[in-house]
């Protein structure tokens, strides 16, 4: 019997975590991220997981302690948005380089300045080459599932990475919908227990671990680290299938959504996602071959298999929440790089910055007029 | 210099069991100077062996003998904090 409930983002999240029940939480509060902690912190405090919860004094100190707790053979989560990975940069790629399986939900949000609480995914851009797994979420139940399959991809002995489970700002964080949850015992077998290859509280084993690295050894564990991140992508898929078979239900590196003989594409990450299938099944009614690439896995990015996907489209469109001033968007420029050679015809469009709407009608105006750099933006001309 | 590990072959993050490390003697960092001792005026007070930041004053039993050059970095604390002026900093 499945178990649906009522929960928004944030709450699906922390029940993953209750399920998941980690050793170690550190954690620093911070809009849209707070519903996660605030939720599993009650869930704590009420006997249903077992987590020590540290109340660290930034987000500096969360991913310094996380990376303490993971290495000392604790499995550790903890949660941030913005500001606080902002913050918390610095220490997210020493975890990638010391190799820490740490799980975080990313709640994302616009980074300052001008201030800001709402969603784009601006954050996660920012750490970007950082050499943490990042994996996107569409809805709330897609947040719950990702965040009890990323234990897996992230403790995996080939992979040893922080995965980031990344959830818009307010539209999944704070949204209610429908979310099955699996049982508990369920996600308990399908974690299993936590192990690290150098537990440094092994006293019979003892490591040094964070080595000094000069020029003759920099290099070697800088590509021993891209080289697990790469891996990732098959462990990626591994975990899918096994999950799948747990819960019917797939989250593999991307969605094809109508995408097998469409004509026109778009590509983007996140909660839009949604609102684009909508728009793909209007004009599907009308009789245009239009599709959806969802992209979940952004970081490591499923190059190959996605322009394979795409091979077949005349015109694919990317849809970038976040900007590069100066250069070309992140997913844009992944894309560019995915089709080169291609015949694809491909643009590149900046939306939703800040938590600016992006309505159906920019949607359907992206796959049917002409679209212009920037969707949504004032003084931009109309698209149709 | 032995053989480096290429990027497959080194352990996961580079961790380092005891003794894997490389005894790298540092003495190269020194600067130009380095300790010198007249024992006929040492009152083997072992202030010098207190103070050292690198260990390499060096004592037999509680008797101080001298200097180990190749750890020492030069830094001079040891004359500067010798109450009876026996070490000297002097040229390399």
């Amino acid at each position: 019997m499945s178990d649906i409930r009522l929960l928004t983002g944030g709450e699906a999240v922390a029940h993953a975590m209750r399920q998941v029940d980690p050793d170690v939480v550190p954690v620093y509060p911070i809009t849209p991220q707070t519903p996660i902690i605030q939720t599993f912190a009650k869930l704590v405090a009420d006997g249903q997981a077992s987590t020590e919860i540290v109340n660290v004094e930034s987000e500096h100190s969360a991913m310094s302690a996380a990376i303490g707790a993971a290495l000392a053979g604790g499995r550790t989560m903890t949660a941030t948005s913005s500001q606080g990975l902002a913050l918390m940069a610095e220490v997210v790629y020493i975890a990638a380089s010391m190799r820490a399986p740490i799980v975080m939900a990313l709640g994302n949000r616009a980074l300052s300045g001008p201030i800001n609480i709402h969603c784009d995914h601006s954050d996660s851009m920012l750490i970007r080459d950082s050499g943490v797994v990042q994996l996107f979420a569409e809805n709330a139940q897609e947040a719950y599932d990702l965040m009890v399959m990323a234990p897996r991809i992230a403790e995996d002995p080939r992979v040893l990475l922080p995965v980031l489970v990344c959830l818009d700002g307010f539209t999944i964080t704070h949204s209610a919908e429908p979310v099955s949850l699996l049982p508990d015992d369920d996600v308990t077998r399908f974690v299993g227990p936590y192990s690290v290859p150098n537990a440094v509280l092994d006293t019979t084993s003892p490591t040094t671990q964070g080595p000094f690295a000069m020029p003759d050894y920099y290099f070697e564990l800088r590509r021993q680290q891209a080289a697990a991140l790469e891996t990732a992508l098959d462990v990626l898929e591994e975990v899918a299938l096994d999950f799948e078979r747990l819960s019917g239900r797939r989250n593999g590196a991307f969605e094809s959504y109508r995408l097998e003989d469409a004509t026109r594409a778009l590509v983007a990450l996140g909660s839009t996602t949604g609102t684009i299938k909508d728009v793909v099944d209007e004009l599907r009614d009308e009789h245009e071959t239009a599709g959806l690439l969802k992209l979940v896995s952004f970081r490591p990015f499923p190059t190959a298999a996605v322009a394979a996907a795409l091979d077949e489209c005349a015109r694919v469109a990317v849809l970038d929440r976040a900007d590069s001033p100066g250069g070309t968007p992140p997913l844009h420029a992944e894309l560019a790089a995915a089709l080169y050679g291609s015949d694809v015809e491909l643009t590149g469009h900046v939306y939703g910055l800040g938590g600016r709407d992006l309505h159906p009608s920019d949607v359907r105006a992206v796959f049917t007029g002409t679209p212009t750099p920037y969707l949504g933006l004032r003084g931009e001309r109309c698209l149709a | 210099m032995a053989e480096l590990s290429t990027w497959e072959t080194l352990p996961v993050a580079g961790a380092v069991r005891p003794g894997g490390a490389p005894r790298t003697l540092t003495s190269g960092w020194r600067t130009g100077e380095k300790p010198a001792v007249d024992l006929s005026l040492c009152v083997n007070c072992l202030l010098c062996w207190l103070y050292c930041p690198d260990s390499a004053v060096e004592l037999s039993a509680e008797t101080f003998t001298g200097f180990d050059l190749d750890y020492c970095k030069g830094c001079g604390i040891c004359a500067d904090v010798c109450p009876v002026a026996a070490i000297t900093m002097v040229p390399e």
